[in-house]
């Protein structure tokens, strides 16, 4: 997977990924300052409190002794190794006794707690910083405020938090405590902090490396399926490792799809392969006979015949045409939103009215036994076509009965279903395969082959079927055949 | 009586020149339409596309328009709905290549009148057109109908001829009087169809036929003058006299 940068930036994985990172680097750094922060405070107030304490003590050594038993404790306390900071200064601010040589300026000046960080010098250090300097001014000059002084000042001596006291004797008194430890302290914790924060970060990015590489190669193995599919190999499928994941999920759902598609697909081309065979021989004989009319002499007489044949025959062909149309989009699973109630005791009634005088002109009786509404949801226009094709094909077969023709259409309720039924007395379909082809697209068998139609009509009454989620069967009927149009019952019913 | 004005047009409906206009995008379909209608006896003018035949429409007093459905700049059916809202109200047939079973309900919800689906026989056509016209179609307030000496009471449900009473049963009722309503002009059979039976679709076997030759019976045996014809090639039309 050799991806340059740009083209890894196209995936969906690596630009969230990236975000993610930016949020997550962000969210971080705010961390990182909001410890360091917090912990600065914390580290103050601790110091506070111990400046508190000794102050304390210092305070009770005056009360036992006044200024000498104090001086002499300061003195004691200045030794210490580690000691705080501590300074006595008379009124006038000249340093008496302590550990601190000198001090920023001013810091004395005020009672209370310093308000800021100040600079200051212990006892010993100076020699040091002047070899190191080469200035001895620089440590006591006057700090205006100016931040980039201070600093040089703090990096040469040291910074310190204090409590300023003025004595009963107007005396000033010092207690400090040096920052030296509680900065150190933060520089760890940052340092800490900003090493596991650049850890997890490189952490991240190994896993989206790993993790999102082998989501990536999913994918690339499916454009790459879909690819053979798109460049005509139909038959082709989403791999799916059976892993039950989504992409798996997801393979399959296509795959489906896919088989779905394909099924359309070899519907379409039976239709395209029938249409073909169908429409070509009357097809040709139109032609042959506007060929035959043009050559040769012939009367007028014989061109108005042959012209009315040709738009007689092309009529038929329309129909034909329009039927297959019907029976496909019907088969596709044409949505109407003109499907609404249908009462198919009505539907009935209708289609017996109307093929009423064709079947006594034949000699066949027809008869509708129907009492009651039979409420189905559905294309009263459609359910109408249907039927009148099959009561049209009752009375056509039910000629040749042995007995007194007679075409019967019942309607009846079953368990969640309702069927129509037409049944004819003539000589049926006693073979089962025959029966089941029967509703085959241009199927005729041998012996209607004589009547005239288009083979479409039964066709067209099972695509109706279907459309409405019912189905068409072809029974056998004592004598004769029953055609039976199964509707799914509405569900009030 | 014999106030010509007033002389109720039932004997023979008006079957007089019509000012048809014509818009289809298919040059060659339009001139034969163009032709066809001059044939008859009609007059029409011809549109090639929606824009053009609806300014046509909007300006000119047509009595019958044919229109395309699909077209190049503007589809049939905006240029009716346009029509409709500046109220025009000539009537209006769709000749579409659809022929889907919604197709003939959204194309009269557009407000057409009338709706054939391409291909179509030219007499299928100029019978719907002539049905269509305007100037023709009063009788829907007329409660008598009268052709020759045929007389069909809408209120009382009662056909006589020549004051003989004749039993129709319900649908051949219905049948005669859509006859009757059109007289003088051609009634196809899918005409009937729809009109009498509110199907749209072609029955395979001539079951109109039947009920036509039935109705036939009824109305001329025992009469010596035939009033319902067959118009071959085309249908049927009642006509007295």
């Amino acid at each position: 997977m050799a991806l340059s940068v740009p083209a890894i930036m196209k995936t969906t994985a690596a630009r969230l990924s990236a975000l993610y990172l930016l949020l997550f680097a962000l969210c971080a750094v705010l961390l990182v300052f909001y410890m360091t922060s917090l912990s600065a405070r914390m580290l103050t107030a601790q110091t506070q409190e111990t400046i508190n304490d000794e102050v304390l003590g210092l305070a009770r050594a005056y009360q036992r002794g006044g200024l000498p038993v104090l001086v002499r404790v300061v003195e004691n306390r200045s030794r210490q190794p580690g000691a705080n900071l501590y300074l006595i200064a008379d009124a006038n601010g000249q340093i008496l006794t302590g550990n601190v040589q000198s001090l920023e300026p001013g810091v004395i000046d005020t009672e209370g707690w310093t308000t800021e960080p100040f600079s200051y010098k212990r006892f010993g250090e100076g020699e040091l910083d002047r070899l190191r300097s080469g200035t001895s001014d620089q440590t006591t000059a006057p700090a205006t405020g100016d931040n980039a002084a201070r600093q040089s000042e703090g990096e040469q001596g040291h910074n310190a938090i204090a409590l300023v006291l003025r004595l009963p004797n107007q005396m000033i008194m010092l207690v400090g405590r040096d920052l030296g430890e509680p900065e150190r302290f933060r520089a760890v914790i940052r340092r800490a902090l900003t090493l596991a924060l650049g850890m997890m970060g490189l952490g991240g990015l190994l896993i989206w490396f790993f993790v999102g590489r082998a989501a990536l190669k999913r994918i690339d193995s499916v454009s790459e399926a879909s690819r053979r599919i798109m460049g005509g190999d139909l038959s082709g499928r989403l791999p799916v490792t059976g892993a039950g994941d989504e992409f798996d999920r997801l393979s399959e759902n296509l795959n489906s799809m896919l088989a779905r598609i394909a099924t359309l697909n070899e519907g379409l081309k039976q239709v395209s392969d029938n249409i073909a065979h169908d429409l070509k021989t009357p097809l040709t004989r139109l032609r042959n006979r506007a060929e035959a009319t043009l050559s040769g002499k012939h009367k007028p007489a014989d061109y108005r015949q042959a012209l009315e044949g040709t738009i007689a025959e092309s009529d038929q062909l329309i129909k034909t045409f329009n039927a297959i149309l019907m029976i496909s989009r019907l088969e596709a699973g044409y949505s109407s939103e003109h499907t609404n109630r249908v009462d198919l005791a009505a539907a009935v009634r209708d289609v017996a009215e109307l093929y009423e005088p064709v079947a006594e002109e034949a000699g066949v009786s027809l008869q509708a036994e129907v009492n009651g509404a039979f409420l189905v949801d559905g294309n009263r226009e459609l359910i109408g076509q249907a039927l009148s094709n099959i009561v049209d094909n009752a009375i056509k077969y039910s000629t040749d009965s042995t007995s007194k023709p007679a075409v019967r259409v019942t309607l009846e309720r079953t368990h969640g279903e309702i069927r129509l039924c037409v049944a004819d007395n003539g000589q049926g379909i006693p073979d089962d395969a025959d029966r089941a082809r029967a509703t085959e697209r241009f199927v005729r068998l041998e012996k209607s082959r004589s009547q005239p139609g288009s083979g479409l009509g039964l066709s067209l009454a099972k695509a109706v079927m279907t459309f409405h989620y019912g189905q068409l069967d072809l029974l056998p009927g004592n004598p004769g055949l029953s055609v039976v149009m199964s509707f799914p019952a509405r569900e009030d019913h | 009586m014999q106030m010509p004005a007033t002389q109720p047009s039932s004997e023979i409906a008006y079957n007089g020149p019509m000012k048809i206009l014509v818009i289809e995008d298919d040059r060659e379909a339009a001139d034969y339409l163009q032709k066809a209608f001059t044939e008859a006896g009609h007059t029409a003018h011809v549109a090639g596309d929606g824009e053009t035949g609806f300014a046509l429409a909007d300006a000119g007093d047509y009595d019958v328009m044919v229109i395309d459905r699909m077209m190049p700049r503007r589809d049939g059916l905006s240029v009716i709905a346009g029509l409709r809202s500046r109220g025009n109200t000539t009537p209006v047939l769709i000749l579409s290549a659809l022929g889907e079973v919604d197709d003939r309900v959204t194309g009269l919800r557009a407000g057409g009148d009338d709706y054939l689906t391409k291909p179509y026989a030219f007499s299928e056509l100029l019978a719907r057109v002539e049905v269509l016209n305007r100037r023709a179609s009063a009788k829907e307030a007329e409660t008598v109908y009268r052709v020759g000496d045929l007389e069909l009471d809408r209120l009382s449900h009662s056909v006589r001829r020549a004051a003989r009473e004749i039993t129709l049963q319900p649908r051949e009722f219905r049948l005669l009087e859509y006859l009757m309503r059109h007289a003088g002009q051609v009634v196809t059979r899918t005409m009937l169809l729809e009109n009498v039976w509110d199907y749209h679709f072609d029955p395979q076997t001539n079951v109109i036929d039947v009920h036509v030759s039935r109705l036939r019976g009824k109305i001329e045996k025992g009469f010596d003058k035939p009033i319902l014809h067959t118009v071959r090639g085309a249908g049927y039309m009642l006509k007295g006299g």
